[in-house]
């Protein structure tokens, strides 16, 4: 069970997918590449069965207003046997991002799509049941987005009138 | 004519519909199931959670690092320690700070009575559920004892924040040393009685053996992780794959089960118990032979300064201001730290933009991810055995929803 | 001799074979002794009411020996932990659940004031939705200030006139909280 070094991991990965994954770096030591929407499954696929990444870890969503693609999906996986983690990451646009689910590989990505989806508004093509998971079901805005304030606007316990102000 | 039509029971084909939550004495939480019955069995399920949704993500990301703590806690709150220390390891993984040795075996030994505090509630409650509360009641007594503990260390009971980034806020005192020593004596002899109570017993066997048995690799593709893992055979323990915290340092072994069902996820959290004390017993040794006095890292301008030299003195001052008003240099990148929570692997993505607050912090939840299948995993069950499947599961409500 | 006390009786004149008082009091004694609490635990608060429940604490001794889980069984109300906007609806059907005479008890910093989680998703305080008798507070509150919280809503209980529950200021309480 010896270890697989993040050089030969970035050579195996841009041997197969040459331009369409770029972007490596190893923040902290661990490898970290982004990807686009189309070739996500692919690269998903090929580490799992070829590169033995079996463990989905997380898949999780982040905002970054100010870029093109604001919104960005971040899968975490994790090689078992050889004990190495990698981070792939894909952005997309701010209008109804959408990218393909990862439910056909891992039946545990299921709850963690629900919940990007639930906070950056992101629609995983092809889940089986996309619906809101922490939130209420009548909730309109992503929560998550930066553009959300924290605390309700509509709330009154917090008016100046009840400070003196 | 009328005459009167005979339909047997068998051809019916009648279904009921059963609201099992969002407040039900029996879900130890709040979570609701809609469940298709044909009698006592269940036909399918749906989950529905996010009742008690306190969005912790985005509160993190309008708070500094230093009070990103009593959040953890509320997490998972029958082991909130496991969350501070593994929130404190993530932020000192960032920042690159090494923690001395001494600091590390207390981590370790508040970590494992968290670990053990979780573990026997949840084996606890799975008692309670198959009809013995007595086994309830002498653990929850030992939990008392692991409280009492927690309160010489940091003052709290249950919502600890216990700890700083670097180290902790205080030595353990005499008082903390002697009474972890009297726990680890005391508690050996009152988990060997709760075993002689239910790990032969037939009634608690013929309720749990078989019961929501789940093969490793269906385990795996749903990212299972924790104790209920390990009951499916397969021997991810992240304390051992990628140890924190020096557990390098400690002997202890990573039980396994064989058939994944509810009888095997008991056991190997009793085994877990022990290995947990083995673990306290050795870090209260290698404590002994580290120099004394030293409880946190030498990072003046990370860990808060004492507030009487805050007071007297100007760089104390300096570096308080600076703490708090969060002027820290960090590295504008991202890190992933996951610590073996109670429940499974308890992971934190932090991404850093070098401001006061993390930019986006995402939690790795193992309740949230573990209790995808109970719905898939449910139907065929029959409702019985599916209340103590939930139970075995040990899903902590907090962790859940976040 | 055991050291267990008795509830003292209500003042009243006494003599040889008989005991007068007022049927107010007589009713308060009893019902402050015997409340059945209907534990709402959510989250951490509730895990602090397993150790109240448990032998160490043992809330049994002040007369709440059975956690009623049916809310028509019920006199008191513990709502214990942070109440999310989802949740809110279910609180309030389990409380118009609960039968004449009911009581509410906000255990710890969430159920009073939404506590530390100031965001959008959290209900700020349950008495946006129920009415509520007692506040504990603390994050979580102690098993000892559970108990306290408890002790305080049976003086409360055991001063109440008999005829306060068909009040018209009792019945303006509830319908500002949307409840007939």
């Amino acid at each position: 069970m010896e270890k697989i070094s993040n050089t030969a991991l970035i050579e195996q990965i841009s041997a197969r997918f040459g331009e369409q994954t770029f972007e490596f770096s190893e923040p902290i030591g661990l490898l970290t590449f982004e990807t686009s929407k189309e070739t996500i499954i692919d690269v998903l696929t090929f580490l799992k069965t070829e590169l033995g990444f079996n463990f989905l870890t997380d898949i999780t969503g982040i905002h970054f207003p100010e870029a093109k693609l604001p919104i960005g999906v971040i899968y975490h996986l994790h090689n078992f046997r050889k004990n190495v983690r990698i981070r792939i990451k894909v952005f997309l646009e701010d209008e109804h991002p959408s990218i393909p689910t990862a439910f056909v590989l891992w039946r545990g990505a299921d709850w963690m799509e629900r919940e990007t989806y639930d906070f950056y508004g992101v629609n995983f093509e092809g889940h089986p049941d996309l619906r809101r998971i922490l939130n209420m079901d009548d909730m309109v805005a992503f929560p998550m987005r930066k553009e959300f304030p924290l605390e309700d606007p509509n709330r009154v316990d917090k008016k100046d009138f009840f400070f003196g102000r | 004519m009328n005459e009167p039509t005979i339909t047997h029971a068998l051809d019916r084909k009648e279904t009921t519909t059963l609201n099992l939550g969002p407040t039900h004495p029996s879900t130890h939480g709040v979570f609701q199931n809609v469940l298709e019955m044909d009698g006592e069995r269940i036909i399918s399920g749906v989950s529905t959670i996010g009742y008690i949704h306190r969005a912790f993500e985005k509160i993190a990301e309008h708070r500094p690092y230093y009070q990103i703590t009593p959040l953890t806690d509320r997490m998972n709150y029958c082991s909130s320690p496991i969350n501070n220390m593994g929130w404190h390891m993530t932020v000192e993984k960032l920042l690159g700070i090494q923690t001395p040795k001494r600091v590390d075996y207390m981590r370790v030994i508040v970590m494992e009575l968290a670990r053990i505090s979780d573990h026997l509630v949840c084996n606890g409650i799975l008692g309670v559920d198959t009809g013995a509360y007595s086994g309830f009641l002498y653990l929850m007594e030992q939990r008392e004892h692991i409280y009492e503990i927690y309160e010489e260390i940091c003052g709290a009971r249950l919502t600890t924040n216990i700890g700083r980034i670097g180290g902790f806020e205080r030595d353990f005192n005499d008082i903390a040393f002697a009474k972890i020593k009297k726990f680890i004596k005391n508690y050996v002899p009152v988990l060997k009685e709760f075993e002689v109570l239910f790990t032969r017993s037939r009634i608690f066997m013929d309720r749990t053996v078989g019961v929501a048995a789940v093969d490793a690799q269906t385990a795996l593709d749903y990212s299972w992780t924790g104790p209920i893992l390990r009951a499916c055979g397969v021997d991810y323990d992240v304390r051992a794959n990628e140890p924190y915290s020096s557990y390098e340092d400690f002997d202890f072994d990573v039980p396994v089960g064989e058939t994944g069902d509810v009888y095997d996820r008991y056991m190997v959290r009793n085994e877990e118990m022990y290995q947990s004390i083995r673990i306290i017993e050795q870090a209260l040794e290698k404590i002994e032979k580290e120099p004394k006095g030293i409880f946190h890292a030498d990072v003046p301008d990370i860990y808060l300064p004492p507030k009487e030299e805050v007071y007297n003195n100007m760089e104390a001052l300096i570096y308080h201001f600076k703490i708090v008003m969060g002027e820290i240099d960090s590295p504008k990148t991202e890190v992933y730290h996951c610590v073996e929570g109670g429940n499974g692997e308890l992971g934190f993505y932090l991404v850093n933009d070098g401001g006061r607050t993390p930019y986006r912090l995402h939690f790795r939840r193992p309740s949230f991810i573990n209790y995808q299948m109970y719905a898939p995993m449910s139907s065929g069950m029959l409702l019985s055995d599916a209340i103590i499947n939930l139970s075995s599961l040990n899903v902590i409500a907090g962790e859940l929803d976040a | 001799m055991s050291d267990i006390k008795l509830a003292e009786a209500p003042a009243g004149i006494e003599g040889s074979g008989f005991f007068a008082t007022s049927f107010d009091k007589v009713v308060g004694l009893a019902r402050a002794n015997s409340l059945w609490p209907l534990p709402f635990a959510t989250s951490c608060c509730g895990i602090e009411f397993m150790a109240t429940m448990g032998a160490h604490y043992d809330l049994a001794r002040f007369g709440s020996e059975r956690p009623s889980f049916s809310p028509r069984q019920a006199d008191m109300l513990l709502v214990m932990g942070t109440i999310a906007k989802k949740m809110a609806p279910v609180l309030r059907q389990v409380y118009i659940q609960m039968a004449e005479p009911r009581w509410v008890i906000a255990v710890g910093a969430c159920a009073t004031s939404g506590g530390i989680f100031d965001s959008y998703s959290v209900l700020q305080g349950i008495d946006e939705v129920i009415p509520v008798d007692v506040y504990v507070p603390g994050c979580p509150p102690r098993p000892e200030a559970i108990l306290s919280g408890v002790l305080k809503l049976q003086e409360l209980v055991r001063d109440e006139p008999m005829r306060r529950r068909n009040s018209a200021e009792y019945k303006e309480l509830l319908n500002k909280y949307g409840i007939q």
